[in-house]
């Protein structure tokens, strides 16, 4: 198989690579100092893509490739891939779904219990040297506080079995009520918030969830609400979330994803009230090695003609 | 005739006082002496000594709150005849001689149950942090590095991971459920087997640790249990071993735990507690893969209410002759 062109889209995981380049004639599309150049070479070599949620395959990269046979995402994500697109021109997609599922979950327990028990600024007032001169103060516990879930879905689902063992009360929104669930459901966003203590966003992007956490639901929320995003940071209006802070309309937020990343607004780098992480929710070396294994499995299945392990399309 | 009968401390039963010198107890006191007449030997010009043998004969009960500033031992105790029950603020008992109470018939209630929850709720939240660098990730974003580094270093997943709990008290056992739904698998170490316990026991931390990824510490400091994670332990662990503190910092060799950290021969460490508090290692600081904390694993207005309550539910349940909310069993 090494003669099948693969072209990754931009440096994902050092052994991700080393696995495509065992098996593949790996094109590393950020090592091409001219993108025109590139596809003039070696566009008639590439039959495989492996994008993920900074850069996908997008319709301009489909087009450039006429031999492009398959997309395998490096991520659950799919909101950088025209789906449709891929089906008209029949270009399979790939995804790796629940082998980051607990990864992403823990993270969510942990902005809520940083947000609550400010373990983070604990960390901080230790390291500069501040306890000498007095104790940090009280923080709130987290044990049997209610938490709302935007997305029922395998994220969803593994956040709610963690916050159980806390004895947290769970309710949830999703598209439809799901049946066979025993936690209260709420037919929209903003009834949800209004009877939780903490709401977290882990459904996937889509033109419906948009910025499905704006003013009213973050009113609703309330100054003793807290939202944790695990999402994407565009299910957030982020600007209306500085302000709901600022004004104390909210009282606190975990956010493990940003509109912009990697830039994070001024604002949130200066409250206490807020945990900040670098999209970090399915990173951990265990995660990471799955994944690639998933990419590389997917891969492998389609040019061996046998059937997909997580197609998407 | 008496239309206002006296609410003094003359009808009310009395309970020996016995706090850090530090310590304002405002709002607590009022709720205390709407029930029981406070004998505090900090608000009298004697000294203690003579304040206790002299003031304090007929006293039942004695209330421990913190580490007071007379021990709770046997030259305190033999000064107090009459006592059948100390009531201590928290779930360490190591300022109070347990051996000495037993042979004189005194009860002992602690707090644990008040605030067990957020105990556990801070030990899961500090394994999390070690295993995938939150406070880590948190300064390097507030930092502003994330635009300009990019890539922040891979964390480490919970679930499959080995966690060995040494102490499965109440904060132990609830710690041990959180984590359980994390996909961790537990094993436990404590003075004895606990019938009816889900988890694999070792008779030793040390074979605990053997077998473990991660040790979480939740006992009680007593003689037995100072160092207990000392060389040997840590060797046990190994190299990508962590460890987690909440219980208290001489349970650790802290010596030899900040060496280890130096040199990279143990995974990283979740510490709430130290030998000298506020006292906190240099070397320490400079680590990432070290979460530190301010001894705060059960500072909530939650826990400190929940305290009170019991507090008082144990001392009104011994003056009315009703079984304790929260004794100690002597094992």
């Amino acid at each position: 198989m090494d003669a099948i062109g693969v072209l990754m889209t931009c440096p994902m995981f050092a052994y991700l690579e080393q696995e495509l380049e065992k098996r593949f004639k790996l094109y590393r599309f950020w090592d091409f100092p001219s993108q025109r150049q590139f596809f003039k070479s070696h566009s008639g070599s590439i039959r495989a893509v492996v994008g993920n949620t900074k850069l996908g395959a997008d319709s301009a990269l489909i087009d450039a490739l006429p031999r492009l046979e398959i997309v395998a995402s490096y991520s659950v994500g799919l909101d950088k891939i025209d789906l449709g697109k891929y089906e008209e021109k029949g270009i399979r997609v790939t995804n790796t779904p629940e082998v980051l599922t607990d990864d992403v979950a823990d993270i969510a327990i942990a902005l809520m219990l940083g947000v609550l028990r400010k373990f983070c600024g604990c960390d901080a007032f230790v390291r500069g040297g501040k306890w000498k001169g007095g104790d940090f103060g009280f923080t709130t516990k987290f044990s049997g506080k209610s938490i709302g879930i935007v997305g029922l879905g395998r994220i969803g689902s593994a956040i709610a079995k963690r916050a159980e063992a806390f004895n947290c009360p769970i309710s949830y929104y999703s598209r439809s009520e799901k049946p066979h669930v025993h936690y209260k459901y709420y037919p929209n966003p903003v009834a949800l918030a209004r009877h939780c203590r903490i709401l977290v966003v882990a459904c996937a992007l889509t033109e419906e969830t948009r910025h499905i956490i704006g003013r009213e639901v973050m009113d609703a929320l309330g100054p003793e609400g807290v939202l944790i995003n695990v999402g994407r940071g565009a299910h957030v209006d982020e600007p209306a979330l500085i302000s709901a802070l600022l004004e104390g309309r909210l009282g606190g937020a975990g956010l493990d994803v940003f509109e912009n990343e990697p830039e994070v607004a001024e604002e949130l780098l200066r409250m206490d009230n807020v945990v900040l992480l670098p999209h970090v929710g399915s990173d951990t070396v265990e995660t990471c090695e799955a994944m690639a294994d998933l990419v590389v499995a997917n891969l492998e299945a389609h040019f061996t003609g046998k059937p997909l392990l997580t197609p998407v399309v | 005739m008496d239309t206002n009968p006296p609410q003094n401390d003359a009808v009310l039963p009395k309970v020996l006082l016995l706090r850090p010198s530090a310590l304002t107890l405002l709002p607590l006191a009022a709720r205390l002496r709407a029930h029981f007449h406070l004998l505090d030997p900090l608000d009298s010009s004697e000294p203690a000594q003579s304040f206790l043998s002299l003031r304090c004969r007929s006293v039942r009960a004695l209330l421990c709150l913190f580490t007071p500033f007379v021990p709770v031992n046997a030259g305190t105790l033999d000064l107090l005849p009459s006592l059948e029950l100390i009531v201590v603020s928290s779930a360490g008992l190591e300022h109070v001689d347990l051996p000495y109470c037993r042979r004189r018939g005194i009860a002992v209630a602690n707090a644990s149950a008040a605030f067990c929850e957020d105990g556990a709720d801070y030990a899961v939240a500090m394994l999390i942090d070690v295993m995938r660098r939150v406070s880590h990730g948190d300064r390097f974003v507030r930092a502003g590095s994330w635009p300009v580094q990019r890539e922040f270093p891979l964390g480490f997943k919970l679930g499959g991971k080995r966690v060995g709990i040494v102490g499965l008290g109440s904060i132990g056992s609830k710690t041990a459920k959180r984590l359980v739904s994390f996909g961790c698998s537990i094993a436990y170490n404590s003075r004895k087997e606990k019938p009816h316990v889900p988890y694999p026991y070792y008779a030793n931390v040390r074979d605990l640790a053997a077998n473990s990824d991660i040790l979480v510490l939740c006992c009680a400091l007593t003689e037995g249990t100072r160092h207990i994670v000392g060389k040997d332990v840590m060797s046990a662990l190994g190299k990508g071993g962590v460890i987690i503190n909440v219980g208290r910092g001489a349970l650790v060799d802290e010596k030899e735990l900040v060496r280890r950290l130096v040199r990279g021969e143990i995974g990283g460490a979740g510490l709430d507690v130290f030998e000298k508090e506020p006292k906190v290692p240099d070397e320490l600081l400079a680590l990432d893969n070290v979460v530190l904390s301010p001894h705060r694993a059960v500072m909530t207005p939650e826990s400190l209410e929940a305290v009170q309550e019991l507090i008082i539910g144990n001392l009104r349940a011994f003056f009315s002759n009703e079984p304790l909310r929260s004794l100690v069993q002597h094992e």
